[in-house]
């Protein structure tokens, strides 16, 4: 019997698992409270998914339009969200916003300007003013780069490409987390006190996904198989625009930003086609013709938005019902076209990382001809439910930021919310973790027979002498949920899709991979099946049970908002059989200050009436 | 869909060889789709380190035909149709396993620099620069620490000097500290005696791989060059130009 003693082992107040923009963030404020923390990714420091995040981070700072604030913020996510984010996040996220990003500035973050100085702000869909700090369209970079140069002077632990397995309990409560060095192959145990789970979304459990190796649902997984609960699930959103062609880049993220500077979605007959897809609640803030459209862009402030920067579930089901109607580019997409609407040296200038993905990767110059895109599944507004206030999930000693967490973003994001998002609540959850620790009573001892039973299900892999090959079985799982949990769903595909799984997982639980444990491609591959299949799982069951179509979850079959699931929230978890159960919740009525200001008119709001 | 022959070095730190696949490539694959084919289909061990697949996160960094570069921004359509593809790890940094290497030699050195000290901020709150002078610094923010540049920097690959020169990367994130408008820090004795500064004879072959174009020797290496010869080989000078130049 493997005695857990001779597994490599660190102890941490914290552990951060994932050291993206929340990891970083998190990380950073339990060590400044003096939290003895550890931080583990899977990637190099720097490489995180942060890093691919192109438009900007939303903030009312009110540096570019200075009728913004907090409260007009938080409206728009609101509408955004359809109503469905935890409303007290949202308005943390919309408060804290603006002092989290001149922190970066005091950080060493270096924003572009306007011509006063000042951090300059861009346009961005749903949001109502030029909302979004950026710096051209790599604001993601810049972000990390200085998160991560700020974090190495703290000098807490990090563990770069160390892969989580498995979260260890004791008494009920967080007590470490099990993981493996990719290098080396070898096990190591963190006991720690309080977890925070940063590790992002799921997206490579569909093939055309914005979402690089690493989005494999980690965080979901684990926390779900720890006894957490899972919230809003069925809300994955399908980013309106990722490259179509060539098949090899399929998916591949082109920023809104393009959109926000003026770019236009143009389809097959060169028609601007989202003017006939405005929803009734938006109309009265989205310009009626062309025209009004390039007075907006221009900076006439009583004309209103285009309306490709509506929210990007619409955007996303507009180009879809274009190409279903035979309206597509020769590609199976739309044309996004910047070239007829700016001078070529400014796109070069605006849109740099744009310019030159298009140019090395589809041979298409941008300042020349248009773009073709369509939808690519891109973020996950679900996630582990946790407390608005500490971040903490439903699980002692584990809290959850960012992608990882569910409840901020509702039933849709806007973009530019996910960056701030990170800022807010990442140092948030590391407010709640310390706290936690502080008042901690005992401290609860890892069990040890899961540590040995995580340790023989992983090595078993290696040890098989046959068994299917992990890379196939991850295919086949993203043929599966692209075809039958896309971005409309029905309920006869999601029911198929649910025996699929099944399958895959009698795949996965054989899966073998050949070769030592040294990094070893196929091995890590193998591992992350696990967590994937309990993602997809949980998203595909969740749809299920959603009987509307509200934000980025559509159903053919139950077409519209429906009231009654308005103030309801859809929880996934572990029954006690073990198996997978969703339950229906009725959420708390809204605070009625916030209330207010959500559903409040803009004329009112800008007023300071409400 | 064609066939096309492939050449990837195998093995560990004890050694290694070249092992050769052949494999179908469609219209429009990087290396890097090619390398995850072999890997799904010939050698599933295979050793990879990649991320973003689209130039932004500087993971796949590797030796493809002799050249470093990134296998997801390298196109296949470059290469001549019956052109072997050779594809080797970096050189300058110990080998791990297959295409892998050990860089954290480049984020030990990262460590070690002194690190942004801003001016207060004034009394709106509010710091204000100019776009211009936030232009410099960003050039140098582009990095993706790919650690392209370090590959093929000679003074760290042929003349194996690690521990005098921290190279062209260390030398752009020093170069982004000194130049950003709001910091008051002095790094320019270190540059001379701990970052040697001096070893850099401006080559220009960091510049030549840079995926970000990065213009590293002109606008990063040779400014700070410049501001330690004015500190320490001509004081006057160095002098009147640290009252009249602004930061």
């Amino acid at each position: 019997m493997l005695d857990v003693s001779e597994i490599q082992t660190f102890e941490h107040d914290v552990l951060v698992i994932g050291a993206g923009g929340a990891g970083l963030r998190a990380a950073i404020e339990c060590s400044n409270r003096g939290m003895n923390t550890g931080l583990m990714c899977k990637s190099l420091l720097g490489k995180a998914h942060t890093v691919m995040a192109e438009g900007g981070v939303a903030a009312a700072l009110g540096n570019v339009d200075r009728r913004d604030n907090w409260k007009v913020h938080f409206r728009d996510t609101m509408r955004g969200g359809k109503f469905l984010n935890q409303w007290r996040m949202a308005e943390l996220h919309a408060r804290e916003a603006p002092d989290r990003v001149r922190e970066l500035e005091e950080w060493g973050a270096v924003f572009d300007r306007t011509t006063e100085g000042l951090i300059s702000q861009r346009n961005f869909g749903g949001h109502r003013y030029p909302r979004l700090a950026h710096v051209g369209d790599r604001t993601g970079l810049e972000m990390i780069r200085t998160l991560q140069d700020h974090a190495v002077l703290k000098g807490f632990g990090i563990y770069m490409e160390c892969t989580a397995l498995q979260l260890l309990l004791g008494g009920g409560q967080i007590a470490g987390v099990l993981g493996y060095w990719r290098e080396s192959g070898r096990f190591v145990l963190f006991r720690a006190r309080a977890v925070v789970l940063a590790t992002g979304g799921g997206g490579r459990a569909w093939r055309i996904t914005s979402n690089s190796w690493e989005y494999t649902g980690d965080g979901y997984a684990m926390a779900y198989e720890a006894g957490a609960q899972l919230m809003d699930m069925e809300f994955t959103q399908f980013h309106p625009t990722g490259m179509v062609w060539p098949p090899s880049v399929r998916g591949i993220l082109v920023t809104e930003g393009v959109r926000g500077d003026g770019g236009v979605l143009l389809n097959s007959k060169r028609e601007r086609f989202m003017f006939r897809y405005i929803p009734e609640k938006f109309s009265v803030e989205t310009a009626a013709s062309e025209e009004e459209a390039n007075r907006w862009l221009k900076g006439d402030k009583t004309a209103r938005r285009p309306p490709e920067l509506l929210t990007r579930d619409v955007v996303a089901r507009a180009i879809t019902q274009e190409v279903n109607e035979g309206r597509g580019s020769p590609h199976g997409g739309v044309f996004l076209d910047i070239a007829s609407r700016l001078p070529a040296e400014t796109i070069r200038r605006k849109l740099p990382s744009m310019y030159h993905q298009f140019k090395e990767l589809a041979e298409v110059d941008i300042t020349r001809e248009p773009m073709e895109v369509g939808p690519t599944l891109h973020y996950f507004m679900g996630g582990a439910r946790v407390d608005s206030d500490t971040q903490m999930t439903t699980v002692p000693g584990l809290f959850a930021a960012g992608e990882a967490a569910a409840g901020m973003h509702g039933a849709n994001r806007l973009g530019g919310n996910s960056l701030s998002d990170l800022l807010v609540f990442g140092r948030l959850s590391g407010i709640g973790a310390a706290q936690y620790v502080r008042g901690l009573g005992n401290v609860p001892r890892v069990e040890e027979d899961a540590v040995r039973a995580a340790v023989r299900r992983a090595t078993e892999v290696l040890n098989r002498d046959t068994g299917t090959n992990p890379y196939a079985v991850h295919e086949d799982l993203q043929g599966v949920m692209g075809r039958y949990v896309g971005i409309v769903r029905a309920e006869g595909d999601l029911k198929v899709a649910l025996v699929e799984l099944e399958r895959l997982k009698a795949d996965a639980a054989r899966v073998r991979a050949p070769g030592a444990s040294q990094y070893n491609a196929a091995w890590h591959e193998a591992l992350d099946l696990r967590a994937l299949l309990v993602t997809a799982e949980a998203v595909t069951r969740a749809a299920l049970v959603r009987q509307e179509s509200r934000g980025a979850h559509t159903r053919v079959d139950y077409p519209g908002e429906r009231q009654e699931w308005q103030n309801m929230n859809v929880i996934v978890r572990r029954g006690k059989d073990g198996r997978m159960e969703t339950e229906v919740e009725r959420r708390q009525e809204p605070p009625k200050t916030l209330a207010a200001i959500a559903y409040a008119t803009i004329e009112d709001l800008e007023a300071n009436r409400v | 869909m064609s066939e096309r022959l492939f050449r990837i070095w195998r093995g560990t730190a004890a050694g290694g060889s070249f092992v050769e696949y052949r494999v179908d490539v469609d219209p429009g694959m990087v290396v890097l789709d090619v390398l995850h084919r072999i890997q799904a289909r010939l050698a599933n061990d295979l050793a990879i380190r990649w991320n973003c697949k689209a130039g932004k996160c500087g993971s796949c960094s590797m030796e493809i035909n002799g050249r470093p570069r990134l296998a997801c921004m390298t196109r296949m359509n470059q290469f001549g149709g019956a052109e072997m593809i050779a594809v080797q790890p970096m050189k300058t940094f110990p080998v791990v396993k297959d295409l892998v290497t050990d860089v954290s030699w480049n984020y030990e050195q990262n460590r070690r620099i002194p690190p942004f000290r801003p001016k207060p901020r004034p009394a709106d709150g509010q710091y204000r620069m100019r776009q211009v002078d936030v232009d410099r610094v960003q050039e140098f923010r582009k990095c993706i620490e790919c650690f392209l540049c370090q590959d093929v920097c000679h003074v760290l690959r042929d003349q194996s000097r690690k521990d005098a020169f921290v190279g062209p990367r260390l030398m752009i994130r020093l170069a982004s500290l000194e130049m950003h408008p709001l910091d008051t820090e002095d790094r320019v004795p270190a540059l001379r005696e701990e970052f040697g500064s001096g070893l850099c004879n401006i080559t220009r072959c960091c510049t030549e791989v840079c995926p970000e174009q990065i213009q590293i020797t002109d606008n990063g290496i040779i400014p700070l060059k410049e501001r330690v010869v004015d500190r320490y080989f001509d004081p006057l000078l160095g002098l009147v130009r640290k009252v009249f130049r602004r930061k």
